[in-house]
């Protein structure tokens, strides 16, 4: 047998890959549609009145929120771990037929779900839990395909040649941990058919807890998705893809420690403020509010140093789209979380809370952070797997302002929408009456939901170039050498 | 002193228990790199030197 020179192995990063790209585009055009909807509710039957049942609003959300935080964004969490994960290690997957074995289980039954759960959701099958509204029978899959990742994780690191774990595979670990504690405790739920003897569908099932703890749990649990699906593994990639890129080491490792643990603390306890003005604890809410303003530390210690990554190298961000698209995501990152504390304020979640303006909130963090930082990633791996050269630089630049466009139309038309609603929710005369009703609101807001609507179509279209370009990258792409791969990512014009 | 003082209590010295926790966190990163017992910013390189044949960072010893 031939003698090979050991190589990394990213058999399972390029499907994770391809398949971000393809729910991607799938579930942002599914966010275009509803943006559309919300202005135009005509587009509510856009396939026609047969098929309403299947496009309209309620349907389609969770289809856009489960398929762009489950499926685009996990699948590139998985593509970059199964990248990042061995090179930062120092060990190859080739070097080990289990773990071959077990992360393509973990890619094919990932895929198995995800269809499965599409057509769940398409028939109206759900829990009603926001971001959790899979049945039984396939939150206890999720259980098999989080076991087969941890497998993964840990096998890696078992058989690791570096002793000392980078810092992005602590991220990625506080990942598969507190999502497998979350998923868990807010999916513990009563299959109904089984304990009434055979009384409706077998799938059907109702929450183990009741009113206000089934709250409590739902948004400690969908706050802290937001903190372990898209927070910490888009930091795991930030801590390894903007160093890497730029080719200057992580500013401070020790700041980096510091905001980790730091993180993994406070984040926890903020999920509180989800339920402000609600019939949980006052002292519950004060201290989701009180957690949400400290966690501004620790979210901004990893912010900071990436930009302090960048101190002396700024020229790199006028030269490479790829490092415009990571310094803008730890902008955006700063931003968010910044916004976010302020929303957790009671006093201003008084005029925030169901307003369009956590809407704006949720998506400058996660078109602007999440996409933007998921993005670079795909990018940067992509010669290094199929050892091309980027397609276009030219291409991607021109993605990169047309996206930015989009999110900033999206996040300022929703502040405006969201503090007029808050504003005219409240209004009232000298006798307390109130001075609107909700149509006014409506009749107030539709040029903002217009406006809203085109960000999220602009953003799509940048993702089609993406996906183009990543396309001809993969297929058609000048070949380079291995010494081009070092820092800076190779681009054709 | 009812149940509510010794929770107050209770939170106010948790509090401050995790506050000293945290600084004595950040003391003893700072000092053990001042004192050479670490260099915790050389593993700022695990991710520049990534290279399967590149030289590692730190080896993980044989008799883990």
């Amino acid at each position: 047998m031939e003698n090979r020179p050991l190589e990394y192995d990213y058999t399972v990063a390029k499907l994770f890959m391809y398949n971000a790209i393809f729910v991607g585009l799938a579930g942002m055009l599914a966010g275009v549609v509803l943006a559309w909807q919300m202005a135009f509710p005509q587009f509510n039957y856009v396939l026609g009145m047969d098929l309403a049942e299947y496009t309209n609003f309620g349907r389609l959300r969770a289809i856009h929120t489960d398929s762009v935080i489950y499926g685009f964004v996990l699948s590139a969490i998985w593509s970059t771990w199964y990248y990042v994960g061995q090179r930062v290690l120092k060990v190859s997957m080739a070097e080990s037929k289990f773990l071959m074995f077990i992360g393509k289980a973990h890619f094919w039954i990932y895929i198995a779900a995800s269809l499965i759960i599409v057509v769940s959701m398409q028939l109206g099958i759900t829990s009603s839990k926001e971001y959790s509204e899979f049945e039984w029978p396939i939150d206890a899959g999720i259980v098999i395909l989080w076991v087969l990742w941890g497998i993964s994780i840990f096998g890696l690191i078992g058989i690791r040649r570096e002793k000392a774990l980078y810092i992005s595979i602590w991220y990625y670990i506080a990942t598969f941990l507190a999502v497998a504690m979350l998923h868990i405790f807010n999916n513990a739920e009563i299959p109904t058919y089984f304990l009434t003897g055979g009384i409706g569908n077998w799938y059907h099932s109702v929450s183990m807890y009741a009113g206000t703890n089934d709250a409590l749990v739902q948004w400690w649990f969908g706050h802290n998705a937001v903190a372990f699906v898209l927070t910490t593994p888009i930091v795991a990639m930030s801590y390894y893809f903007l160093p890497k890129e730029s080719g200057q080491a992580v500013y401070s490792y020790k700041l980096s420690l510091l905001a980790f643990w730091g993180l993994m603390f406070v984040y926890l306890w903020a999920g509180g403020h989800h339920l402000l003005f609600s019939t949980v604890p006052d002292w519950m809410q004060t201290m989701g509010s009180v957690f949400s303003v400290v966690l501004i530390l620790p979210s901004w210690g990893s912010a900071i140093n990436m930009m302090l990554t960048m101190k002396g190298e700024w020229q790199q961000v006028a030269s490479s789209p790829l490092i415009k698209f990571m310094v803008m995501a730890s902008t955006f990152y700063m931003f968010s979380t910044l916004e976010g504390p302020i929303q957790a304020i009671k006093s201003v979640n008084a005029l925030a809370h169901f307003t369009d303006w956590i809407v704006g909130h949720v998506h400058d963090g996660a078109l602007g952070w999440v996409g933007f930082m998921v993005i670079a990633a795909l990018y940067h791996m992509a010669p290094r797997m199929f050892k091309r050269e980027i397609y276009s630089k030219s291409l991607m630049t021109t993605q990169f302002w047309i996206q930015t466009l989009g999110v900033i139309l999206y996040f300022t038309s929703m502040w405006i929408a969201g503090i007029t609603q808050g504003m005219m929710w409240r209004a009232h005369d000298e006798f307390g009456n109130l001075a609107y009703s909700f149509i006014d609101t409506v009749t107030v807001l539709h040029p903002y939901y217009t406006i809203r609507a085109i960000g999220g179509t602009l953003y799509l279209v940048g993702m089609a170039m993406f996906a183009y370009n990543m396309y001809k990258t993969m297929t058609s792409s000048r070949v380079v050498e291995e010494s081009e791969l070092q820092n800076a990512t190779p681009m054709g014009a | 002193m009812d149940i509510a003082t010794l929770q107050a209590y209770g939170f106010f010295f948790f509090t401050a228990f995790l506050v000293a926790i945290l600084y004595g966190y950040i003391y003893h990163l700072y000092s053990s790199q001042k004192k050479g017992k670490r260099d915790y910013e050389k593993y700022g390189n695990l991710a520049l030197n990534d290279d399967i044949n590149d030289p590692l960072v730190e080896e993980k010893s044989r008799d883990l």
